[in-house]
């Protein structure tokens, strides 16, 4: 099982992690577009983040959504029709969607915003 | 499969243009023409889409004397502008019409399935099927590369669970694409009788087989193997989110997640379509009186708990997306697998059954006596399988027991079947009759009405008590809701225009239970409402049950919750998202009023729609035997005394009948009165030319059908 895990207490709310995201998987800096959202509105912040439960792979009507080996929940976008009932249907809102971009997006625990994390607020756990 | 090419078609493959192809497809099996004809401006601003193509196309196809066998008679099989989006729950009806076998008029039935939203993004907005074919044949539309063929069909098998899955499996470019073929078939009883369906299938995924959704009512099933169709089949592996090219993808998606959202909140506690799809209603009915016990004798008995909702949830396999299109989370097509009937040529098989939804667990359980769960599932399958109607077939049974319960029928009449109530052995000996084309399923597959002749005639039954208790209107057999208690509901059924089906209007709880509706007036307003409401989903391609099957959780403190004024106007948005044409809650309503008096013309051209057509047996009205009367005596002697102002005590029970008949049958004529009225209609029944002129189907031809009748 693979799993971004989240430590609010820690962050510092620098959005760097937001950043990081959508700098990768979009081209452009948008929080928007971002698998990790940040919510500094709260204290501690709210870190919203996908934890790989798979209800969202339960829905997906064309087994666009699956459950890889290890544990990560991955998108395939060739099958995905955007209906976004897997938006509806995740748990903690962290299958998300954006204007403009027709299939979903969810974190797949790559680790990249980890490394933009200077409070050492989020971090990759193997089990 | 060695198969003949006998003909094919080429076209040009273009995109879907805001919702709209602008051609249609026409086929005629006859003389193996196949060509496509244009969708003009006319048919988009009078016709809309969806049942409004197909009626034009159809009238423009048969002529005034066309019967269901004739040549020229169509099967024409449309989409709608909205069909398709994968991103609205509901959104992937086809609806199919044909000059009906039961009813000689058009029958309309929405059905889910793959088929449309393929068919329509291969390029259709419509298909026209005319002409009766020489040899078994398939149609088959390959969407991806923009050919139509004709090929010869060989095959042996003809029933539905194992001809879509092997034609899924032929005409799939490998395994990992079964998902993008769908197939429309029917089954070996369509050879043989009338009250027959059109099978429409989608790939399951999951659990790797193809599911099946019917085009149900009025015989589509015979119209289309006695054209020697076996099959039409479509290929089509292109579809994205936006494949509509729709003019505001955004708003189609938002109003899609909200209601997603919506059902996601609420389903669990409002109808559970999720766990149980719309068998829901069992216990629901049965509370309320208004389960069909018997042929619609009562609406309630002690052993419907045998029907009860969890029985099913039981049967149903949990937790699994059914949705009969992309995109539907509302998922209430469940299906019981690895089921193994007990009976048939596939006893002892392990299959997949769609349903029993509720029409079917009502129809094919509790109305003709059978309590039993598994037994409804398994005269589901056969009915699916061979393509028979289960909501027809359950009637039929029902009227044929009563028959045989009342001596009219016994064991040497019915060949030795023994068709007491219950006897759920029987029922599926009819089914497998009807299939293999022998017996005296052979009689009741002809539906209540030619029953009701055939019984008079050759065995000397009572045709006044044949009426009364045949549950038919037109032609066609009621669907599953005693309507003894609401007027409205009476005038519902049997003032929908192809026969008593409950899509144009269900309003037994708005009247009997909620009593919002007390006038005729209100009465009328509400039978006007609903049935043009309800048309407008024909027209777009879209499923009724995301309307009002989940409500938005403040929607009791709306000013018309009936209507559900939120989901109305997601309706609204999402029509203009696609189309980019203006429309607001009045003019939905026009576009429906429009095709609707279309099809009543249409109606009265081919021979019916007058009000001597308009008449309910007695049973959809009040009690037609002591027995009926005597089980809620108490409730029809209040009624005499507080709304008849006749005191029965010391008459007869058959004295009260007469008066409480009496009383009830001159309440239907004055709510027909009333109705007629507000729809625009003459007192026959005819729409009136200034009404057609007003509402814009004043066309010539229509005019000219009216005025034969005026």
């Amino acid at each position: 099982m693979k799993v971004l895990r989240t430590y609010p207490d820690k962050c510092i709310t620098c959005h760097n992690c937001e950043a990081a995201c959508s700098k990768l998987y979009f081209k452009e800096d948008n929080p928007e577009k971002s698998c990790i959202v940040i919510n500094e509105e709260l204290y501690p912040p709210e870190m919203t983040v996908c934890n790989q439960c798979g209800i969202c792979a339960g829905v997906c009507p064309t087994l666009a959504l699956t459950i890889n080996a290890q544990g990560v929940v991955i998108l395939n976008k060739s099958l995905c029709i955007g209906c976004l009932m897997c938006v509806a249907a995740c748990p903690n809102n962290s299958m998300r969607y954006a204007k403009g971009v027709y299939n979903p997006f969810k974190c797949i625990a790559c680790g990249i915003c980890t490394k933009s994390c200077p409070a050492e607020a989020i971090e990759i756990e193997t089990a | 499969m060695n198969r003949k090419l006998i003909a094919e078609f080429k076209y040009d493959l273009a995109p879907v243009i805001r919702g709209y192809n602008n051609r249609s497809l026409y086929i005629n099996l006859s003389t193996n023409e196949i060509k496509q004809k244009p969708v003009t401006d006319l048919m988009i601003d009078k016709f809309v889409g969806g049942k409004g193509f197909d009626l034009y196309l159809m009238w423009h196809g048969v002529k005034d004397d066309t019967k269901w066998d004739s040549p020229e008679n169509e099967i024409c099989i449309s989409f709608g502008p909205l069909c398709g989006n994968t991103s609205y729950p509901g959104s992937g009806k086809s609806i199919v019409t044909t000059i009906s076998p039961l009813t000689g008029i058009p029958v309309d039935c929405n059905v889910g399935g793959h088929f449309g939203p393929y068919a329509k993004f291969s390029g259709w907005d419509a298909i026209e099927l005319q002409g009766i074919a020489n040899e078994e044949i398939i149609v088959y539309i390959d969407g991806d590369r923009g050919i139509v063929q004709i090929l010869s069909a060989p095959d042996e098998e003809i029933n539905s669970h194992i001809l879509a899955e092997e034609l899924v499996k032929e005409f799939a470019d490998d395994e990992n694409k079964y998902q993008f073929v769908s197939v429309v078939s029917s089954g070996k009883a369509a050879d043989n009788v009338l009250i027959t369906c059109l099978n429409f299938s989608f790939w399951d995924k999951r659990r790797k087989v193809a599911r099946l959704k019917q085009a149900g009512r009025g015989g589509t099933g015979s119209v289309f193997r006695h054209k020697k169709i076996k099959a039409m089949v479509v290929k089509y592996s292109g579809l994205k989110v936006d494949s509509n090219n729709p003019v505001d993808v955004e708003t189609i998606r938002m109003r899609g997640l909200k209601l997603h959202r919506e059902i996601e909140a609420g389903d669990d506690t409002q109808n559970r379509m999720h766990q149980v799809g719309t068998a829901h209603l069992m216990e629901i009915m049965n509370d309320y009186d208004l389960l069909p016990i018997r042929n619609f004798k009562y609406g309630q008995a002690p052993e419907a708990e045998g029907l009860h909702s969890r029985e099913f949830k039981q049967l149903f396999t949990q937790g699994m997306p059914d949705g009969c299109w992309f995109g539907c989370s509302l998922s209430c097509c469940k299906g019981v697998d690895n089921f193994e009937p007990r009976t048939g040529p596939y006893k002892g098989q392990k299959v997949c059954v769609d349903g029993p939804e509720y029409e079917t667990a009502a129809g094919c359980g509790s109305n003709i006596g059978v309590f039993n769960a598994r037994d409804v599932v398994e005269i589901n399958f056969y009915c699916d399988t061979y393509g028979v109607d289960t909501i027809s077939f359950g009637t039929s049974t029902a009227f044929a027991m009563e028959c045989y319960e009342n001596g009219i029928l016994n064991k040497e009449r019915t060949g030795g079947l023994e068709l007491t109530w219950g006897n759920a052995d029987a029922a599926l000996e009819l089914l497998h009759q009807m299939a293999r084309g022998e017996g005296f399923g052979l009689i009741v597959g002809q539906g209540v009405r030619k029953m009701k002749q055939i019984f008079a005639e050759k065995y000397g039954a009572d045709p006044n008590f044949l009426q009364d208790i045949g549950m038919e209107a037109k032609g066609l057999e009621y669907s599953q809701y005693l309507s003894k208690e609401s007027l409205a509901q009476q005038g519902g059924y049997t003032l929908a225009l192809k026969g008593p089906q409950h899509d144009e209007a269900w309003l037994i709880f708005m009247d009997m239970v909620n009593n919002q509706i007390p006038t005729f007036k209100d009465k009328a307003e509400a039978l006007h409402y609903f049935p043009m409401f309800r048309t407008w989903f024909g027209l777009q391609g879209l499923c009724k049950l995301p309307w009002n099957d989940i409500e938005p959780a403040d929607n009791a403190e709306t000013d018309e919750p009936a209507k559900v004024p939120e989901h109305v106007q997601n309706y609204v948005d999402i029509y203009k998202a696609i189309t980019g044409k203006p429309l607001d809650k009045k003019t939905l309503i026009e576009q429906s009023e429009r095709v609707y008096n279309f099809q009543k013309v249409f109606c009265l051209r081919m021979g019916k729609g007058r009000r001597i057509d308009d008449v309910p047996p007695y049973r959809a009205v009040g009690p037609v035997t002591e027995e009926e009367y005597l089980s809620r005596q108490e409730r029809y002697d209040k009624q005499l005394k507080e709304k008849i102002g006749i005191n029965p005590e010391g008459k007869s029970t058959q004295e009260k009948m007469e008066i409480l008949r009496n009383y009830r049958e001159d309440q239907y004529q004055q709510l027909i009165d009333a109705v007629y009225d507000r729809k625009g209609w003459t007192k026959e029944g005819v729409p009136k030319i200034e009404h057609l002129q007003k509402i814009g189907m004043d066309l010539p031809e229509v005019i000219e059908v009216v005025k034969r009748f005026i």
